[in-house]
């Protein structure tokens, strides 16, 4: 597939296109020249994408978790787990496409992996509501929870939305209580739960998979309580400034880990994981098998009680003495 | 305003932009009805309009001196808490002003610290813990302190065997404290579950307006689900979803009563009744004998 390049990428993509039609020009007429040339030019290519992704601003790292290629969660339950069945519905309405979920096999142990979904052509993205779940993706997560803490299969949730889908029917079905019941059951579901943010945390629709034991967030992905389009629009009246609100909100990795809101940064290969999705598969595959060895072996209600000191040690504010 | 306004020539008025409004703090005019009415009356009437029933806004020291019985002279009968807890800037957040410098205007305006006012007091002498949100202190947002008094003010009735009572009036999280703010959503509703394995009765009251992560979280989470008349209650604001869906919205959308036709709130509450009709619901969860 031809890599897509994102605005600040440009100097890149020139080079990129350099070395393929290099690459393409292989008549063996003067190879050796050309191999030369071309070792030079990727030596150089690397170069400029390190210093790049080296200093992102926080705006540019929201770009690439939106990448249009970056890996979504059925592309991780492909390389990650084995024996996937998709469990659909949430047995009251309807199934929502935005939100996957089944019981699949991970290192041969049965999980069960719960994620958002979006989709990568036209079609898909409407038909997957650009990964924007309706209270009913709540709900079939709810399920899935409820079915995994009955037969204490540990549950991992991928997380990658813009937010709950602000739609008339969404409303009237309820969205608030299908997130806030979410919450509120998976703070004391008595099954271990990590969560893995892979592209976009957006604010409550991201958080209704995010009540966890651990949280992973892949390098280049962004978790805010707001996108910063919205923050920007209400602050400043001008979306246009959604570079100074992604800076200010803190919605990138490292700063995450600082305020203690993240536990592990999951590092992505140079460029971004679209440029090497198996190196980041690798890498995640590990981290994941070494996080659930440890939660596992936690005694249930040593679990919770952790769980629950986390949940409470959330928030940052000031003691004063009062008269 | 005072007599000098009188004396400005009307041109200078809307040059210097005098509105021209009542005198301050005798009448006032309904902003449904538009019915002139007497501060003293409307406030008497719980500042519901007595001429068409809307429910004016509140503050949070209003709603609670409504709700809970007076203060006795020594103060034995009420405690404040989380009074203590203070909101600080952790991300050196920035917009067109400081989080910091809205901060200290709101605690200026309205006097208070945070927009979240918990009280343990008693409703018709039965112990109970009342959170209050004040709106006029950044649209009622909910950062690390209103979290944390929350969750004290739950802890609170945990161990003093008592109901909880949340009366929401939020935008929702307060984006100045970034993903922090989010958490406050998990958190809170993490402390209503040790609620109810006590066994204890938790009564959510949405007040106008109950949106965003506020309603996405303890607002949608109460044994019962009480709203005031036409309150407005949802997650997404109706101008987002008007911009996303490109519909014009249907009539009553979000108001109260279309959240109890659609099944998501127990029961409207005309305000000057949520005292007794609060206890009568608690009175009976807690199985008190009928007063005599």
């Amino acid at each position: 597939m031809k890599t897509s390049y994102l605005d600040f990428e440009q100097p890149i993509a020139e080079l990129e296109a350099k070395i393929e039609a290099l690459q393409s020009t292989n008549d063996d007429h003067d190879s050796i020249n050309i191999t030369k040339e071309l070792a030079q030019l990727q030596q150089k290519n690397d170069k400029m994408l390190q210093d790049v992704y080296e200093k992102l601003s926080a705006w540019q790292i929201s770009q690439v978790a939106r990448h249009p290629q970056r890996p979504y969660t059925l592309d991780y339950i492909k390389h990650l787990f084995t024996d996937f069945e998709e469990l659909h519905g949430d047995r009251a309405f309807a199934d929502d496409p935005a939100i996957v979920g089944g019981i699949a096999r991970f290192e041969g142990n049965p999980v069960m992996v719960i994620g958002h979904q979006k989709g990568r052509d036209v079609k898909e993205r409407q038909y997957r509501n650009f990964g924007m779940p309706r209270p009913e993706g709540y709900r079939k997560a709810l399920r899935l929870y409820r079915l995994a803490e009955k037969f204490n299969l540990p549950i991992i949730t991928l997380i990658d939305t813009p937010g709950a889908y602000p739609g008339i029917g969404a409303e009237e079905r309820g969205q608030s209580e299908a997130i806030a019941k979410n919450l509120y059951v998976m703070s004391e579901l008595k099954t271990p739960i990590i969560g893995i943010i892979i592209g976009e945390g957006g604010s409550g629709g991201a958080l209704a998979l995010g009540v966890v034991d651990q949280l992973l967030m892949l390098q280049y992905s962004t978790y805010s309580v707001i996108s910063p389009e919205g923050c920007a629009s209400i602050l400043w009246k001008s979306a246009a400034k959604a570079p100074e609100a992604a800076e200010t909100l803190a919605i990138t990795a490292d700063k995450l880990k600082t305020l203690g809101l993240i536990d592990v940064i999951v590092a992505e290969p140079l460029g971004g994981a679209h440029r090497a999705p198996d190196v980041l598969m690798q890498t995640l595959r590990r981290t994941l098998k070494e996080h659930l060895a440890k939660l596992q072996v936690k005694p249930i209600d040593k679990l919770l009680a952790t769980r629950f000191e986390r949940l409470m040690s959330y928030g940052k504010f000031k003691e004063t003495a009062v008269k | 305003m005072s007599w000098l306004g009188n004396l400005v020539a009307p041109k200078i008025k809307r040059a210097i932009g005098v509105k021209k409004s009542m005198p301050e703090g005798l009448w006032s005019k309904c902003d449904a009805c538009q019915s002139v009415l007497y501060r003293s009356d409307l406030k008497s009437n719980a500042e519901v309009c007595p001429k068409c029933a809307h429910h004016n806004r509140i503050s949070a020291r209003a709603r609670l001196e409504m709700l809970l019985d007076s203060a006795l002279v020594d103060g034995s009968n009420r405690k404040e808490i989380g009074v203590e807890i203070q909101p600080i800037d952790p991300l050196k957040f920035k917009d067109s002003k400081t989080y910091l410098e809205r901060m200290k205007a709101a605690q200026k305006e309205v006097g208070e610290k945070d927009a979240l006012i918990v009280i343990q007091g008693m409703m018709n002498n039965m112990p109970v813990v009342i959170a209050a949100f004040e709106f006029k202190f950044m649209g009622g947002s909910m950062g690390s302190v209103v979290g944390e008094r929350f969750v004290r003010g739950v802890q609170a009735a945990i161990a003093a065997k008592c109901p909880f009572i949340c009366i929401a009036a939020s935008g929702g999280a307060r984006m100045q404290e970034g993903l922090l703010s989010l958490m406050q959503m998990a958190k809170t509703s993490a402390a209503l579950a040790k609620l109810s394995s006590a066994g204890l009765p938790y009564i959510s009251v949405l007040t106008d307006p109950t949106m965003g992560g506020v309603s996405a979280s303890f607002a949608m989470l109460g044994d019962i689900i009480v709203a005031e008349p036409q309150a407005l209650i949802g997650f997404a604001g109706p101008r987002v979803i008007e911009q996303t869906v490109r519909e014009t919205l249907p009539a009553g959308f979000q108001r109260a009563e279309f959240l109890v036709e659609h099944g998501a709130v127990d029961i409207i509450i005309d305000r000057r009744e949520m005292k007794s009709k609060l206890f009568s619901m608690l009175s009976k969860l807690v199985r008190l004998p009928i007063a005599a």
